[in-house]
Parts: C-alpha cells; structure tokens; sequence
C-alpha cells in the first residue's frame, strides 16, 4: 500500500509518463480515489444512520427526515458532490495538459501487480490517453452536476447517505472501467457499475417490484458478462496478455476476417449488449427506472450504458479487423434504434419514454462504431449524455413537483404518468426550457450537439456501404434507411413528450395544481449548464464538409473535426486496416446526394416532424389517469405493452429453466442419486454388514468401533 | 520476522505443535468447567492460529518442494513414519484450516447450548486431524488422519445437528467411508508394490513417487483414489451427501466442512492422484470425465440451489458449484488453472463459511432457515444486510473479491487447454447470480411483513469481530492475491511438470499398459532431496516480481 501512495503521490511516478509526448499526468489515481473515498465516508454514514433508522423501525415507526440526524445530511451533502467536483478538476488539469501535449502512446500509471500466476500478469494500472479523458471528462464533469442534481432531489430520502454512498461507488467503478489500462480492469469496473446499478435500481428495496428490477437489472448483465470473459479468455490465450497496448500492438498480426477476431470481437460485443442494453438483452433496462431519477440519469443514460460504446471504440483495432462483427453491431445498433424508438411512441410514463429513447440513442452510437466511425460513436455517446441526463433530470425536476403537489392532498396519483401532467410550462419555466433545448438536440435539429454527432453517425453508414470494397453493401442501405427513420420517430415522440407534460391544459388536478413549482436551484442549475453543453457540445466536431458550405472559410471555426483529430492516434490503426481492406468511403448516399444535402434534408425533415408533432398531440384531448377509459387497440395495444417481449422470454427462458431447475432437484437428485444412495444402504442393512449397527442410531457403538481400530494401529507400534 | 522465526527454530516444530497444541487443548476443554469451555477453546484456537501465521514467513516462496520436514518411525515394520511437511499447495490450506477453526468456535458460543465441553474439544480435535491431512507426508499418515476427521464430523453433527441428524451423520459416514475403503485397498497395493520394487516396506509420500506403475495400474489406482476424494469435494453426482449433512449440522460444523473438510478431497487430487498416477491423469478419457463433471456440477448444482426453499440448503448446493470450478482448474493442468483453483479453495472457504455463519446467525434469531420466513431484513439490521451482500457477492465472484479472483483463473487455466468447457463453464456466472440475488432478496429486501421479523436484532459486537476479517480477507484477496499466488506458484507448477515430464516418457501410452518407469521428473517432488527439489528449469518467479509484491505489500 506504501507503494502506492507514493506512486499516487508522484503522479503515478513512472518513467512512462515523460517518454511519451509532453503530457505529464497529475495526479490520476487520485480521480479514482476520490470518489472511493466518498463512498467510504458516506458508507459509515450510512451504516451509523442505518442503526438509527432500524431503532425506529423496530420500534413500529419510520424514520423521516425531520428525525435525522443534522451530520447524516450535513456530511453527504458536500462529501458526494464534494469528491466528484475535485475529481473532475483534477481531470480538467490532465486535460489541459493533454491537449497542450502531442501524446501519440497512452501514457500507463502503475500502481502494484493485482494478479499474477507465474504465466498470467495483470498490473493495477491506469492509461491516460484521449479515449479515456473523454471518457473522464463526462464520467467526473456530468457526474458532478448529477450528485448536485440529487442533493435537492434526495434532499428528504431517508436513506440520503446511503444514496451517495452508492452514488460516489458507482463513479468510482465507471472510472476503474474508462481508466484502466487492461480488459481485466475494465471488467472490474464492468461488474463493478452492474453492481451499483443493481444497489441503486432496488434502492427502494422495501418496493418489491424495484427489488425485482434490480435483480433482472443483474442477471441480464451477467449473461453479456459471461460473453466478456469468454472474449478475455480468446484475447489471453492468443496474446498472452490483457493489456491494451500489447494486445493492440500484436493485433496487427490477425488475418483480417479471420475466424479468431471474429470470435473475440463477437464475444465482447455480447458483453456489450447486456450492459448497454441492446436487442435481445435490453429488457432491463426499462424495468431499471425503478430507481431514483438521478440514477436514471448518471448510470442508464450519461454513463454506465455507454460503456458497451467505449469497449467496441476501445477494441476499435480488432472490430475493424472483423467486417462480420462489425456488421453485426451496426446491425443490432440500427434494430435497436428503431424498434426502441417505436415503443416509445405510445409510452406514458415519462421516464419510460425517456428509457426507449435511451436505448434507442444507444442504437445509433453501435451503428456508428459498427461502421467504423468510432469517433462519431465516442462523439454522440458524449452529447447524448449532455442531454440525456438534462432530459432525465429534468423529468426528475418534474416528478418532484407532482410528487409533492400529490402529497399535499394525500393523493396516490402516478406522479410520473404524462396523462397526469399538461401545462406544467406555466409552473416550471426553467425546467420547461432547458428540457425544449434538450428535446431539439436529440431531435437532431440544427445546430444543437445532437444534430452533429446523429448526423455524423447516419452519413457514416451511408459513406461506408458505399465504399469500393464493403462487404454487405444492400446490407448498409437498409441501416442506413432505419437511422434515418428512427430519427423521425426521435423527434416525434421527444415532442409528444414535451407537449403531454408542459404544454397544454394542467390535468394534475385543481388543487394539486396549486402546489406545483419550479425546483429549487440546486436542482435547475445543473439543468442549465447541461442545457448550454446541449446547445454548443456539437460545435467540437463540426464536419468538415459542412463547415466548409455553410460557414465560411478554413479558421472560421477552428473546431472543426476537433474529436475526429484528438481521437485520430487511438483510431488510426483501424481507419488503417479499413482503408486497406474497404478503400475509399463513398462521397454519396445510396439514393444520391452527398454529406450537407442529407444533413439538410434529415434536420429540415426532423424540424417539420416536431412541428407536426406539437399540432398533433397538442391538438388531441388527453385526459387524466383517473378519467381515462381508452381501450388500446392493435398496433398501438402492441407497443404500448413493448411487444410483449418480457412475457415473451418469461415463457420461453425464465420458465423453462426454473422448471428444469425443479426437475434437477427433486427427480435427479432427490429420486435417482439419493434413491440409489438408499439403495446401497438397504443393500447393505441386507447384507448385515457393520451398517445395522448405525441404524441404532447409538454414536457410542461407532466410538467403540473407531477406538478398538485406533488402539490396534498403536498396538501394532509397540510390537 | 523470519530472523525471529529462525532464532526459535520454529520450522522444527511448528507444524507438529499445529497438530499437537489442538489435541493437548482437547484435554484442557475436557478439563475445565463447563460454562468456561468455550472461551478456553477459542483463545487456545487463536493461539494455534497466531502460531500458524509464522508459516507465511517461515514458508520459502522460491522452493517447490516440501520444507519445514521431519520425520520420526512410528511403526517401522510397516514402514509407517510420522512425517510432515509443507509446500505452496498445503500452506495456505493449513492457515485456512486453524483460521477457520477459530472463527467457528467464535460462532458457537450461542448456537451450541449443550454439552458444550464435549462439542468443543470435538472442534479442537477436528482442527487437529485436518492439520494432519493437509501436512502428513506419509500416505498412510495421510489415511489416519483423512479417516479421523470423519470421527468429530460425525458426532458433531450427530449430537449438535437438527431434527434428521442421524440421517444425515450417516450418510455423510457411508458415503465417506466407501470411497475411503476403495482408497485404503489402493494404498495396501502401492504399499506391496513399494515394498516389492525397493525392498523395504515404506509408505512414504517420496517413495510412493518412485514406485514404476504400468498405465493400467495407475488407471485402476487412479480410479480409487480418485472416488475418494470426489466424494469429498464433492464431484457431482457423488454429492447429495453434502446438503443434508450441512442443513443438519450445527452452524461451526457447517463452517469446518465447508472451509476445510471439502478442501480435502481437491487436495488430493494436487498432493496424490496427479502425481503419483500422472499417466491416469491425464488420460483424455479421464479429464474429459473430470471436466465434465466439474462442469456439470457448476452448473447443475446452481440450478438445483437456486430453487431451495431452505437457506442453509441453497448454500450447501453452491458449494458443489464452487468446488465445480476446483475441479476444472486442476485438471486443466496449466499453472493459471492449478492457481485459479487453490484461489476459489481459499476463497471458498472465507466467503462460504461467512455465509454459513450468517445464516446460523439469522438461525439463532428465528430459528427458521426458510427464505419464505424473511422478508425486508436490511429494515431492522442494515449492518447484517450489508455483510451478507458483500459476502454473497464475493461467493459468486464479483470482481474485486476474492471469489472472482479464484474462478478468473480456474477458467483461463481451462480455456488454455479446453476452451470449449472453460465457455460452457462460464455461463456458471450467470446461475450463480440466478441463485444467490433472489435468496438476498427475498430475505433481506422486500416488504418487512412479517411482525417476527422486526424484532430481528442487528450484529453483535461478537459478530462483528467474527465477520470483519473475513469480509476484510475477501476483499484484500480480491485485490492483492498476488503474494498468496507467488508462494503457490512454484510448488504448482511442480506438479504440473512432474505430470507432463510422465507424458513425455509414456508418449504412445494405451490403456492396454505400457510399462512406466519414474522418470527423472520423479526427484521433483522428492520429499527427502535436499538440493535437488527444486526444478531444474527455474519456475521460481523472477526477482523483479517478487520485489514488486514485497513493495507493495509494505
């Protein structure tokens, strides 16, 4: 441990840090630290808190917040945020320094050997590069705004300490997954952040049906987790090593398309889709909103979801290696975008809407790095947590004022159902702008960050089908036509969400209405500087197609391409192979047109989507939970009730393998073994052999016999 | 420390004081007054356990052989010798065995309210006859001491158990001792057989490697040795002795058999059946049968478990599946795999019997093991809950316990050499969260309805200091195992040549039985060698290594 802290102390102290450009690490175990030792001080918090909440629990009441005490509020209230806002500092100087240095190596920090047999080495080892300081970047900096978020939000929580404590270990894993120098260590913090997501899913453990959403939440996971470490065996067994550097070094060495790098390739994609909830295994993720909405907000949108998007970009040398694989997950990716984004059309819960959403907008960063745009992948992974978590803590913005407006009058209204909602601009005006910046930028309305990065990943898809030498070309149209479709229905069903819940007549209820208000500004702060992160965090990666049409000459905007070029020493080893293999991408659409025509035409089309939108549903008489008979039928019945798909795998895999379980059990173990078993042991009573003797049950007789045995091998000593 | 080690001559006698301390403190239980018995038992088992921690100084992690060996005639005309000694796969079982025993005793103080001298000069005899198994160097040694572990087993749970003890002890006792017998035959023959080649009875582990067995012989041999101890680990489908022997006993009996008394048998399988029958062992048909049924038993003990109404029941099965991944890493026969599995044995034996003692704890509060009985524990015991998750998620090998640790590389060490039964083996990883996440739910989440359950008491201090080390260990395992993986290393890769040295003379082996001499490789594990038990081709870890780990850990 000494080691480490002096390690942690010099910045990591390695002679790696100064051979590689000029960046000079600062402090980067202390990022990961951080947030460890938030969750430390707020676990005893928690556990301290806890005894007193049981106290009162056993005594047949409940603790509520007026009870609590002053330091389990106090001490969370800064420690949770507190850690985060430092780290995010601390990256901010690594960042700074990164981008003064030309840092063509990732930089490695060792801190101590975790495992090592003799033929397997795995280091605890940190790797500063460009990836992982985005990656950094959004974990610490949106993370940050989320734990302020949830000081106003969890402000009368019972269990507000345990809730950062959770919070502050979640952050913790996410690095260890951005940050760590080895796949070994990016499944530390895989099943790490599963972990927390299920803590956090069943926060509200007493609720049953969140109980049960953070168990599905875990299982699921677990079956993409079985996928990884099948991947790692493949990468250990071929490169004998886990590290990223050597294993992407010695990749160079596969047959392109071989069977090996298809295997492994396709394994790590299975991981990914449990964690990143893609078709077939993103079940849990709707079930996951259980949870508080800040949670919703950092773990199943901004960050922990993402992290399947950051493996493949990660692996990006062995997926351009695999055309199949890559295929494959622009595949998933574009089925997922679409099929997610149709059952958000007829969801009313607010945050269920904003779930699909989420698996949807994950669709399109697979398709993206599918393609082999993994900087496009990387760049709307990075906006969609802008505004995804504005969006999520925006509803969570609302969700506490129906909440409250419902407890006033003791009402068990559903706080979160839209039909509930209506007008809430007029209560909410922060909340209502901020959450109108975010729903423009998912739309992909120009020039908010969601334009650029959709934008990006939908031509990428176009250009790559149509390059010389692609496989699947048929294949890429039909992806390409799905993106572009599942973009109308983004914007569609944001602005059936944004009419339903703002705009409109108030169907809260008279005098529920009265209490609703704007949150407080702890919670619409945050709202605001994602919302301005919503409006320019696409300017970072401007085409350069587009700049060059639109706006004005080279220098105009010097950000253009800006992450296409700081990603560009992780990337270019697969646009290498790619280039080799595919050629040129194309420089038209399937259909015709180029780069600006269809950023034009998707933007133009999206914005003529959101105005028909809000004619639509604004012009349809919605009423109340309470108050609405409507029977769904047909399609609609069918999306509402997600396709069923939960009953689906209810019957075909849940079912079938508790009821073989049962079998296992009572007629394999208990009828066959143990009746063979009893067999020999009647056989044996048959027999009259020593066995009659135990039947007495008399434990002195088998003393007697163990004694007798025991002074004969002794006697046999003596003589 | 190992100045100070030295200057007490502590690897002469430590570990015949390991064996010998346990049976004199069985007299002073036996001796003292009923209400005192087991305080006397447990300080007179940490002062067993304290002494056995000087091992991981005194124990050299360079050198794969036996060390600290001594040997004294015990009855010359058989050639039976009291001798003992240690190397990198028994040090780590002996600390666990006198580690575990403490904590047992700790756990027992309410759980077992009668004949409480008795019970506890039972535990400490116990801990006397596993010490013996896992340090004895002569086979027929080993054979006493693998038979006597079955005599305080037996009455502990025949006497302390549950309502079907008596059930339970004997099927426990049948199953044993079958497999046993078989292996006492084996041992008869090899000891004939010894006598016949070198001309003097001998049962001496060293001797018994030299012994020239055609493939055949080691086949048959093999085959009862192997039933005894997989009737031990247990090896699917030899184990359905182990639930009910662990439903019935009483929660320290539990602790033992599943920390150590299961260890025994995969134990056995390092110390015995690969090296003296390596030929056997790694005939196809023989490791595919091992794998197989370490596979099955992953995975089909994980669904067994997961639909148990009966805590105690489901963990019982989940021991299957842990000693499942055991099996695989061993047979595996590559040095991540061996490591990997000795990893799960101790982690096993630290995550398992926590959770055996919680649930005895949860016992003695309710007197109820059934998972329907509970409900929204965490309400009224947050310090409970809290240790139990943690103990349940090191059990099914979350990263950063000392589970995933274990299980990582049982399965990497297979996927080196049987990929295609180390992937179906992963998908234990699921099951096992099928398992245990609903069970932790069900007890200790959901709605606190039942009006019993809120008077549940939180820990104890007394529980407290009985669960905090081995939550501490799991973690620290789980992140810094490399110093316990150095000093296995060597001794492991060891066995792993002595076995493939064996492929390479028998090369063209058929079951029909080609004759097969000790090879060179023999000397290897000559226990009575002085200079050349080390290998000869240096699989000591480099001294960079070592440097690294000795700087961390400062």
């Amino acid at each position: 441990m000494y080691a480490f802290l002096t390690a942690l102390a010099q910045g990591g102290g390695d002679a790696a840090a100064s051979e590689a450009g000029h960046f000079e690490p600062f402090l980067p175990g202390l990022v990961v630290l951080l947030p460890l030792l938030g969750f430390v001080i707020n676990g005893i918090l928690a556990l301290k808190h806890g005894r007193d909440s049981a106290a009162a629990v056993r005594a047949g009441g409940e603790l509520t917040f007026g009870d609590r005490k002053p330091a389990t509020h106090t001490l969370p209230t800064w420690v949770g945020p507190g850690v985060m806002g430092l780290a995010f500092l601390i990256t901010l100087v690594n960042f700074t320094r990164m981008l003064g240095a030309h840092l063509e190596e990732p930089v490695v920090v060792h801190y101590w050997t975790w495992i090592a047999t003799g033929t397997f080495t795995v280091d605890a080892a940190l790797q500063l590069d460009q990836l992982s300081m985005i990656m950094m970047m959004v974990v610490t900096g949106v993370g940050f705004l989320i734990h302020v978020f949830s000081v106003g939000y969890m402000k009368e929580d019972p269990g507000y300490p345990r809730y950062f404590a959770y919070l502050n270990l979640f952050v913790f894993f996410m690095l260890v997954l951005v940050m760590g120098s080895s796949y070994a260590l990016m499944f530390v913090g895989w099943e790490g952040v599963g972990l927390c997501s299920y803590l956090l899913i069943g926060y509200w453990f007493s609720d049953r049906e969140k109980s049960d959403a953070g168990k599905k939440a875990f299982i699921v996971n677990r079956i993409g987790d079985a996928g990884f470490l099948i991947a790692m065996f493949m990468v250990f067994a071929n490169f004998g090593s886990l590290d990223y550097v050597p294993v992407f070094h010695d990749a160079e060495g596969l047959a392109y398309a071989g069977g090996l790098v298809t295997a492994i390739t396709l394994f790590f994609f299975v991981g990914a889709i449990g964690k990143s909830a893609q078709i077939p295994l993103f079940v849990w993720l709707p079930d996951a909103m259980a949870g508080p909405t800040p949670v919703s907000a950092l773990i199943h949108a901004a960050t922990m979801v993402t992290a399947g998007v950051y493996l493949v970009a990660r692996s990006s040398v062995l997926f351009a290696l695999a055309p199949l694989t890559s295929a494959v997950v622009a595949g998933i990716g574009a089925l997922t975008a679409l099929f997610a984004a149709t059952i958000a059309l007829k969801q009313n819960d607010i945050k269920k809407v904003l779930a699909y959403s989420t698996v949807s907008q994950l669709g399109y960063m697979f398709l993206g790095v599918g393609v082999g745009a993994y900087a496009a992948g990387v760049f709307h992974l990075m906006t969609h947590a802008f505004f995804k978590a504005l969006l999520f803590m925006g509803s969570g913005a609302v969700i506490h004022a129906m909440h409250e407006a419902y407890h006033s009058t003791h009402s068990h209204e559903d706080a979160q159902d839209m039909r509930n909602m209506g007008g809430l601009r007029a209560h909410m005006p922060i909340t209502w702008a901020t959450m109108w910046i975010a729903t423009l930028a998912i739309a992909g309305i120009w020039p908010f960050a969601g334009f650029f990065s959709k934008d990006e990943i939908i031509w990428q898809t176009a250009a790559f089908g149509g390059a010389a030498g692609a496989p699947y070309t048929a294949l890429y149209t039909v992806y390409w036509v799905m993106a572009l479709a599942a973009a109308m229905l983004t914007a569609f069903y944001m602005t059936r969400m944004m009419v339903l819940t703002f705009h409109g007549a108030n169907r809260t209820g008279a005098e529920e209405s009265r209490h609703l208000h704007e949150a407080p500004v702890v919670m619409w702060l945050p709202l605001a500087v994602l919302a301005v992160l919503s409006v320019f965090g696409g300017w970072i990666n401007v085409p350069e197609a587009i700049r060059a049409s639109f706006l004005g000459g080279a220098g105009a905007l010097p950000m253009t391409e800006w992450l296409h070029h700081w990603l560009e020493p992780l990337t270019a080893q697969a646009h290498h192979i790619q280039e080799e293999h595919l050629g040129e991408l194309a420089h038209a659409a399937p259909f015709g047109g180029g780069e600006v025509m269809w950023a034009v035409i998707s933007t133009v089309a999206a914005a003529i989507v959101v105005a028909v939108a809000i004619r639509f549903v604004g012009g349809r008489k919605v009423v109340a939970v309470a108050e609405d008979t409507t029977e769904l039928t047909g399609l609609s019945k069918v999306l509402y009730n997600k396709y069923y798909i939960d009953e689906f795998y209810d019957r075909v895999v849940v079912r079938p393998i508790v009821q073989g379980s049962r079998f296992c059990w009572k007629v394999i173990d208990s009828l066959i073994i143990d009746g063979v078993v009893n067999a020999v042991g009647w056989i044996a009573k048959a027999f009259g052999w020593g066995i009659s003797m135990f039947q007495t049950g008399s434990v002195n007789t088998y003393a007697f016999i163990l004694t007798v045995g025991v002074l004969v091998i002794l006697g046999a000593s003596l003589f | 420390m190992t100045a100070l080690l030295d200057s007490i001559g502590y690897a002469g006698w430590a570990l015949h004081a390991l064996i010998w301390l346990p049976v004199l403190g069985v007299g002073l239980v036996l001796a003292s007054e009923e209400a005192r018995a087991k305080s006397v038992a447990f300080w007179w088992s940490i002062g067993v356990f304290v002494l056995s921690l000087g091992l991981w100084w005194a124990f050299d992690p360079a050198e794969a052989g036996l060390q600290m060996q001594s040997s004294v005639p015990w009855i010359p005309d058989w050639g039976v010798s009291y001798s003992l000694g240690v190397d990198g796969i028994s040090l780590f079982m002996v600390m666990l065995t006198t580690f575990s025993t403490s904590i047992a005793i700790l756990g027992s103080f309410n759980y077992i309210a009668k004949r409480e001298r008795s019970f506890y000069a039972l535990m400490l005899l116990l801990e006397a006859a596993v010490v013996g198994v896992f340090t004895a160097t002569d086979v027929f040694l080993f054979y006493v001491f693998f038979e006597l572990t079955l005599v305080p087993m037996y009455f502990i749970v025949g006497i302390w158990g549950g309502e079907r003890r008596i059930y339970a002890a004997i099927k426990f006792f049948l199953y044993t001792a079958f497999g046993s017998l078989l292996m006492l035959v084996a041992i008869l023959y090899m000891f004939w057989k010894a006598k016949t080649m070198l001309g003097v009875p001998t049962f001496a582990y060293a001797d018994m490697l030299r012994i020239p067995l055609t493939g055949t012989e080691q086949l048959w041999l093999f085959s009862a040795f192997a039933l005894a101890f997989s009737v031990k680990v247990p090896v699917f489908p030899l184990h359905t002795w182990l639930p009910d022997a662990h439903v019935e006993a009483p929660t320290p009996g539990s602790v033992i058999l599943a920390a150590v008394l299961l260890k025994m048998g995969t134990y056995g399988f390092l110390r015995f059946l690969l090296p003296l029958f390596p030929v056997a062992a790694q005939h196809p048909t023989v490791v595919t049968t091992m794998m197989v049924l370490g596979v099955i038993g992953i995975l089909y003990t994980a669904w067994v478990a997961a639909v148990q109404p009966d805590a105690k029941k489901l963990v019982a099965y989940t021991s299957v599946a842990h000693m499942g991944f055991v099996v695989l890493g061993v047979f595996a026969l590559t040095v991540n795999g061996l490591q990997g599995g000795l990893v799960v044995m101790i982690s096993h034996g630290i995550s398992t019997g926590a959770l055996f003692l919680l649930l005895g704890m949860l016992y003695e509060r309710r007197h109820t093991r059934a998972i329907a009985d509970f409900g929204g524990i965490a309400r009224v015991a947050p310090w409970f809950a809290t240790a139990f998750v943690i103990t349940a998620l090191a059990s099914i090998g979350l990263p950063g316990t000392s589970g995933f640790v274990g299980e990582f590389l049982a399965l990497l060490g297979t996927f080196e050499s049987h990929p295609v039964i180390a992937m179906v083996a992963t998908l234990g990883v699921i099951f096992a969260a099928y398992y245990m996440l609903p069970m932790v739910q069900t007890v200790f989440f959901n709605k606190l309805e039942k009006d019993e359950n809120r008077e549940i008491e939180d820990l104890s201090s007394r529980e407290m200091v009985i669960l905090a080390p081995l939550v501490a260990l799991m973690i620290v395992l789980g992140w810094h195992p490399t110093p316990v993986l150095n000093r296995m290393e060597p001794s492991v890769r060891a066995v792993i040549e002595r076995v493939e040295g064996a492929n390479a003379q028998a090369s063209g082996f058929d079951t029909a039985g080609i004759e097969f001499a000790g090879g060179p490789e023999v000397d290897d594990l000559d226990t009575r060698g002085e200079s050349d038990a080390v290998t000869d081709s240096d699989p000591t870890p480099s001294g960079a290594e070592a440097g690294i780990s000795a700087d961390a850990g400062a």
